[in-house]
Order: C-alpha cells, then sequence, then structure tokens
C-alpha cells in the first residue's frame, strides 16, 4: 500500500505550525500506523532532515501515551483502540492521511505531534488519590464490595488519561476525564472518606488548568479508546452537586 | 460556598443553564397551550388574554421574574461559551462530527437566533412596535384588546409566518439537544434513563414545533374559518 502523510510539523512551542507531506510507499497493510510514522522518520533522518515527533511508549493500548489525530479523529478511524493501534489496513490505499497534534488549550504543543498533557497530573494531584495504610496489601474480598459496584468502578478505572476527550471536545473539556477519575474512586469503599472534597478539588483545578465546560455533545466518549461512557458525567455532576451541598466553610 | 460554586465553576454554570431552561421549556409549553385559545375562536382568546392582563402585579411580577430566569441563562451561556471557546482556540484541518448532532454543536448559534427572535416576538405582540403592521389597538365588541383580530391579521403576512416559524423551528432544535442536556448537567442520568431522556427531548421538541408553528401556518393556509 501507498499512502501520503499529511503531518503537523511545529518546532516548538513558540513557532508556528504548519503541515509538511510525506510518502509511506510499500507499506504493509498490518503495520502498524506507528510503524509507518518509524519508517518515514528514519527516511527523514538518513535524508539528513528532523524526524517527526510524537508520543508513544507502550505500543499496546494501555499506556495512554500516543495521541495523534488521525484524518479528524483523536486515535484514528478505528472504534475503541489507542492511535498505536491503528493498522494501516483501516486506509485506504493511495489515501492521504491528515496527522495533526491533540489541540487544547491546556495541552500546548511542544514539538510536531507531542503536546503537553501534564494539566491531567495537576488534576490528579488535586484529588485523583485515596488515603491508604501502609503495610501489607489486604486480602481480596475483605472488604465486600458488590460485584455489580465492582465492575461499574473497573468500567471508570479503564481510563488511561490519554486526553483523546479533550482534543475531541470543541470545548477542550477535561469532563469525561474527570468524570472516570471521580467515578472510579467514588464507588469503591476505598474512596469514600476523600469523595467529596474530591470532586470539589479536582473541578476546581480543572477550571483553573483552562479546559472549558461540557456541552452534553457525546464527542468524548464517541473517541475513547477505553469507551468510558458519558453517565459518569452525569455521576461527576451528581457529586459535585452534593458535595457542594455537604461542603463546609474553609477550615479542613 | 454552594452559591460561590454554582456562579463560578463550569459545572455550577451548567446547572444554573439547566435550572434555568427548565424554567424556560416550562414558560414555553405554558404559552403554547395559550397560543391554542386562538382555535377556540376570538372569545376564548380574549378572555384568556384579558385573564393573563388583568392583576398588573402579578402580570408584572411574572415578566420580571421570567426576565431574570433568561437573565441567568444568557448570563451562563455567555461566560461559559467565552471559557469554552478560549480552551480550544485552534481548529483542526480535519473535522469529523464524532457522532455528535448539529443540535448539539450549535447550541450557540441557536440561542442567538431564538434570543433574537424573542425580542421581535416582543416587539411584535407585546409592544407592538413592529414597522409595517397596522394600529392594532382595537377593542373587541367587549371593550377588551383584540388579541385574536391581532393575532389573524398578522398571520396574513407570509413574511411573518417565515418568522416565526423559522424562529419556533430554532427553539424547537435548541430543546431538542437541551432538553437531554439538562438531565445530564443535573446529575440525574446514567444509561438507564438516557435513552428515555433523549426521546422525551425529541418528542418535546416536535411537538413544541408542530404545537407552536401550526398556530401561524393553521392561519396563513385559512385551515380553519378564523
Amino acid at each position: 500500500m501507498n499512502f501520503k502523510l499529511k503531518v503537523w510539523r511545529q518546532a516548538d512551542h513558540t513557532s508556528s505550525g504548519s503541515f509538511e507531506t510525506y510518502e509511506a510507499n510499500n507499506v504493509n497493510a498490518n503495520q502498524s500506523f506507528m510503524e509507518v510514522l518509524d519508517v518515514v522518520n528514519d527516511d527523514l533522518t538518513k535524508a539528513g532532515k528532523e524526524p517527526i515527533a510524537f508520543d508513544h511508549d507502550c505500543r499496546e493500548g494501555i499506556c495512554g501515551t500516543c495521541s495523534c489525530v488521525i484524518n479528524g479523529e483523536p486515535h484514528g478511524p478505528e472504534d475503541k483502540v489507542t492511535s498505536c493501534q491503528v493498522y494501516m489496513r483501516s486506509f485506504q490505499d493511495g489515501e492521504t492521511i491528515t496527522v495533526e497534534p491533540f489541540r487544547a488549550k491546556p495541552f500546548p504543543i511542544l514539538k510536531d505531534l507531542v503536546t503537553d498533557r501534564s494539566a491531567f497530573d495537576k488534576i490528579i494531584q488535586a484529588g485523583g488519590f485515596i488515603s491508604v495504610n501502609t503495610g501489607q496489601a489486604p486480602d481480596a474480598n475483605a472488604l465486600p464490595i458488590g460485584r455489580e459496584t465492582a465492575e461499574l468502578a473497573f468500567d471508570a478505572a479503564h481510563c488511561i488519561g490519554c486526553g483523546a476527550c479533550v482534543a475531541a471536545c470543541k470545548n477542550s473539556s477535561a469532563m469525561l476525564f474527570v468524570s472516570a477519575k471521580v467515578t472510579h474512586l467514588g464507588l469503591l469503599p476505598q474512596g469514600q472518606p476523600e469523595r467529596n472534597r474530591r470532586s470539589l478539588k479536582m473541578v476546581e483545578v480543572m477550571d483553573a488548568q483552562g479546559f472549558g465546560g461540557c456541552t452534553n455533545t457525546g464527542a468524548c466518549e464517541a473517541v475513547c479508546p477505553k469507551g468510558i461512557p458519558l453517565e459518569f458525567i452525569s455521576r461527576l455532576n451528581r457529586d459535585y452537586i452534593t458535595a457542594s451541598l455537604m461542603e463546609r466553610p474553609e477550615s479542613e | 460556598m454552594i452559591l460561590k460554586r454554582l456562579f463560578q465553576s463550569t459545572i455550577g454554570k451548567k446547572i444554573l443553564m439547566a435550572f434555568t431552561g427548565v424554567l424556560l421549556f416550562g414558560f414555553v409549553i405554558i404559552h403554547m397551550l395559550g397560543n391554542w385559545q386562538v382555535f377556540a375562536g376570538a372569545e376564548a382568546l380574549n378572555d384568556y388574554a384579558q385573564l393573563i392582563q388583568s392583576k398588573a402585579f402579578v402580570l408584572w411580577g411574572f415578566r420580571l421574574g421570567l426576565l431574570a430566569v433568561v437573565a441567568l441563562h444568557l448570563w451562563a451561556a455567555i461566560t461559559l461559551t467565552i471559557a469554552n471557546r478560549a480552551a480550544a482556540p485552534e481548529k483542526y484541518a480535519e473535522s469529523k462530527t464524532l457522532g455528535t448532532t448539529w443540535a448539539s454543536r450549535s447550541m450557540t448559534l441557536s440561542g442567538c437566533i431564538v434570543l433574537g427572535f424573542i425580542i421581535f416576538h416582543l416587539l411584535h405582540f407585546t409592544v407592538r412596535t413592529v414597522p409595517g403592521t397596522p394600529e392594532y389597538f382595537q377593542q373587541d365588541l367587549k371593550g377588551r384588546h383584540d388579541v385574536y383580530a391581532m393575532v389573524v391579521h398578522a398571520f396574513q403576512n407570509p413574511w411573518l409566518v417565515g418568522i416565526y416559524v423559522v424562529g419556533v423551528g430554532l427553539l424547537s432544535l435548541h430543546l431538542s439537544h437541551g432538553l437531554q442536556s439538562m438531565f445530564r448537567s443535573l446529575g440525574w442520568s446514567d444509561k438507564r434513563y438516557l435513552p428515555l431522556q433523549m426521546n422525551l427531548a425529541r418528542i418535546f421538541a416536535g411537538l413544541i414545533f408542530v404545537g407552536m408553528s401550526g398556530v401561524p401556518l393553521a392561519i396563513f393556509f385559512q385551515l380553519k374559518d378564523f
């Protein structure tokens, strides 16, 4: 298969970027999209040019490092996979593939397709944790948790924090991400002590980091590689309302 | 604290939007039911109009309350839209709809047009200063303001019919997303209720379009002897 890759090139955060087109010829249909970028980069390096910078780590679809908006879709055309799990058989032979970085104010572009997503870390630091006793891990089933609850919490825990929800949202809202964390921790007994503070603090930092608000369009759910459902946003709103009502004046 | 969060956080503002939106939706339903008096004839509509206007403090209390609700809805919409636009300043070269509806992506646009329509509508039938419309200060035989004659006369004009049909059309579109979004913003939605809520939103949006645009269209096309 032969492709043209129209890739966003940007030297650093301060400079303005533009698209460059590269040829990728004799591509195997079962090569992954990132392997094709590797091949293109090899050619660029050999020609003495700057290779395309892109985020990747595990290449198994579980770490949340890879980003990229491929043909207008964060993580590309396949359903519920990350960019690293996109294979060239998903494209038409001869197609021009447009590759852009995640575009959102809170995710500044560092170089080419690499964005700084540390705004998510700030949100996690604000409340994405539980307080646990040190010592040995507790026995399995020592804390009784119903299966339905455990499954729902696990669905939320699937979030790998890649930021595709923000990239897809017309408001660059981080609500799906925050709702996944709040749902995951808020459903389990270990998450109860900080439950109210968690939703208040995480939303506070989410707003402070410059993410937009949720308009319930559902674009985030459509692109999420882990299938985090929109209903968690409703759950976050519910938790936030409860927490606001139960909040005591600043003294803690 | 709760007030501070309500007026400052994105979630709080969305709660305000949802809450004021529900009130406005309730008003639209009452308004629509009132409009249907036109089908019952001049007597019924003018009676109804007089009833509404009979107590000045009730009327003005209601109007000011409604204005406050609209103002809150607008304030939340404007501040959120500014923040949302600032959060996503750069557009993608290639963009897809990603499972979203046009109605959900265009709430600002539909909202602005509906606001314009409401202002026009108030100038037209309430303040009665829309240029080109004849003297509406007629009274019926019982000395009441003849709302029936005013409405029936206005909707002989195809332009006015067009403005009203488009206006309520966009209102319905706005509601088709707003009504389901409202449930989610208020935290009252999960996968058991979501399909029901989406269908309810569409049904009510459709009902409002048919029920509201039905009046000017019925008058214009003489579906009944007006």
